[in-house]
């Protein structure tokens, strides 16, 4: 198995220069967004926005709508009501020059058995090629489409899912791993401004998952793509996303960095330490205070110092769980709170 | 060139490149062989039997029979199987993703289904040429016949394939369509005059677009004496076209609104869940 080596090349996450905020350009606009099935309410509300360049990340339980949600925006789904807007566009509209920018990854099952990866991606990106840019950034512009270069070179592309090796050989005979990297590959083929993964990593070893993880980095550094992604692994959506949203109960319950989740949800961090062999543990509202004060009483006898925020996992199961059982003052501070907080 | 051309480009290539899969998968192309291997099995143990009623021999008849089969089986049968099959395991979603996709699918498979069409009735011909008497390849009245008959016949049943993949709900049902098309061949009077059969049936028979397929290749093939016994003691021609004819009108109208209801109703999620009922199916 061949190896993504991008790691080199890549800046962690948190160096990543912020999308350009003021340009407004709002690659998705969600309004009020409801689907309804017969007497059954799936979404009953969403709204949300996402920049170009701007990874998001849709977590929320089983069935809370977050397929529905993708689909709807994909174009591949009628919505009951709402506005949706997606580069610009109503999907229910959206023509082909539209889904030309639009990249959607797919989980591959066994389509294309006999097809051979290169030839795949070389027919599948051929489709693309009307809807081409001359290429670069217009000068003056912050925006590059619709001057992207359309399909991606297939032997560039390949390169970067790590699939060199694999290029000539049939897609039945890759293994799980190779076929979701072509899945990706098809994905991206078209070179979208805006591209949709649905629990992506799902099955992924954790080398698979690291390499994907740098790929979507990559992507949304680069190709300034703006990626929403699904996923029910909170660790990955922490390393992932700039923005998380929770849906839950047919309804974006929070809408935030995880940072701002985590802070904004627990003002208690946790505080370990040892001295003199004996170690302690204490919750404190104010860590950054609590610690100086520790430092000031017993200067160098404090060791294995620690202060834990609360995690991700802790933040989304206390949202989640106040979303269930039921509307309440508590849900609508929540949320007033996040809006702050993203806006 | 503007997108929709591009797209019926990509779509030839498309259906070309599966034709060579198609001719370079040992599992296909072993299949094909036997299959044909064991028609002409039959057709050379009967060649010396007489078609009833005449000198003639029956293993030359049902060769001219069977290139009007080959058109109307794949038309109908492997082209509507593809679709089932490929609806279920997500290229169709693929398709829709794809800027034009869906133009480029539909060419692709016409191309793929047309080319194997194209290649097993010259492949049958050879053998008739070699192996059988009696077939007037040399007169230039048998293709004036043949290739129009060869063309309606693609028209008519092509879109009639695409309709019965739309309505065949899964993958599994794909073998129930090839059954109910083989039950067609048998009262369509490709292995056995259809005036061998109850009244009734050969009506039924005549119904569809099976029947006329067999009777245009065989009035191209065969010697005017043969039309002898066929219903009416005739190759009508105009019924023949007028058939073909009317399933092309109606595939054309019907196909377009099935093929995009299909292609709307696609969807990840529609995907993921036929694939789940199908694992619990294979596990079950």
């Amino acid at each position: 198995m061949s190896v993504l080596n991008l790691s080199g090349v890549l800046s962690p996450r948190g160096a990543r220069p912020v999308p350009a905020e003021p340009a407004g350009e709002l690659v998705l606009d969600v309004r009020d967004l409801r689907m309804r099935y017969g007497r059954n309410d799936v979404l009953s509300g969403v709204s949300f926005t996402a920049r170009r360049g701007e990874v998001l990340a849709l977590l929320g339980p089983n069935g809370a709508g977050k397929t529905t949600t993708i689909e709807i925006l994909e174009g591949f789904r009628m919505r009951s009501a709402g506005q949706v807007s997606v580069l610009g566009t109503d999907p229910a509209r959206g023509g082909e020059a539209w889904r030309a920018r639009i990249g959607v990854v797919l989980q591959s099952w066994r389509d294309h058995a006999k097809w051979q990866v290169r030839e795949l991606l070389e027919h599948l990106g051929s489709y693309y090629a009307p809807y081409s840019g001359s290429g670069g950034r217009p000068p003056g512009t912050s925006r590059a489409a619709p001057g992207l270069p359309r399909p991606w070179d297939v032997d560039d592309l390949i390169a970067t899912v790590g699939l060199t090796e694999q290029a000539g050989q049939r897609v039945r005979r890759l293994s799980g791993g190779q076929r979701r990297r072509l899945d990706v590959a098809i994905g991206i083929v078209g070179r979208p401004e805006l591209l949709f993964l649905d629990e992506p990593t799902a099955g992924f070893d954790p080398e698979a998952r690291r390499e994907f993880h740098d790929l979507v980095h990559r992507l949304a550094d680069r190709e300034e793509a703006t990626i929403l992604l699904t996923t029910h692994d909170l660790d990955e959506a922490e390393k992932l996303a700039d923005r998380i949203l929770i849906l839950a109960g047919g309804t974006i319950i929070a809408d935030g960095s995880a940072d701002e989740l985590s802070q904004r949800m627990s003002t208690q961090a946790e505080v370990r330490w040892s001295r003199d062999g004996q170690r302690y543990v204490h919750s404190a509202e104010e860590p950054t205070r609590f610690v100086r004060d520790l430092f000031r009483q017993y200067g160098e006898s404090v060791e294995d110092l620690e202060v834990r925020r609360a995690s991700l996992e802790d933040t989304y199961m206390a949202l989640v769980r106040q979303a269930e059982t039921g509307p309440g003052l508590a849900d609508d501070t929540t949320i007033r709170k996040f809006s702050v907080v993203a806006g | 060139m503007n997108a929709r051309g591009m797209a019926v480009r990509a779509g030839a290539r498309r259906g070309w490149i599966e034709l060579k899969h198609n001719f370079t998968t040992p599992n296909d192309l072993v299949t094909l062989v036997i299959f044909t291997a064991i028609l002409l099995g039959v057709m050379i143990w009967v060649r010396t039997t007489t078609v009833p009623g005449t000198q003639f021999s029956l293993g030359t008849a049902m060769l001219a029979s069977m290139i009007g089969m080959t058109v109307g089986f794949n038309g109908l049968a492997t082209l509507g199987g593809i679709l089932t099959i490929e609806r279920e395991d997500g290229t169709l979603l693929r398709a829709k993703a794809t800027p034009n996709g869906m133009t480029g699918y539909l060419v692709g498979k016409v191309v793929t289904v047309s080319g194997t069409i194209l290649i097993s009735v010259v492949a049958t011909l050879i053998a008739g040429a070699f192996l059988f008497s009696g077939l007037a390849l040399g007169s230039a009245g048998t293709w004036l016949t043949l290739i129009p008959v060869l063309l309606l016949g693609l028209l008519a049943t092509l879109p009639l394939g695409a309709v019965l993949g739309s309505l065949f709900p899964s993958a599994r049902s794909a073998g129930l369509l090839t059954l109910a098309v083989s039950g067609l061949v048998a009262i369509s009077g490709i292995f056995y005059p259809i005036t061998h059969l109850p009244h009734w049936l050969q009506w039924a028979g005549q119904v569809f677009p099976l029947y006329g397929l067999g009777l245009g290749t065989r009035s191209a093939l065969l010697p005017a004496g043969l039309a002898s016994v066929e219903v009416g003691h005739s190759w009508r021609h105009l019924a023949t076209f007028g058939v073909l004819g009317a399933w092309t009108v109606a595939g054309f109208v019907v196909a377009p609104l099935l093929l995009r209801r299909v292609a709307r109703r696609e969807s990840g999620s529609s995907v993921a869940a036929r694939r789940e009922k199908a694992m619990r199916q294979i596990a079950g």
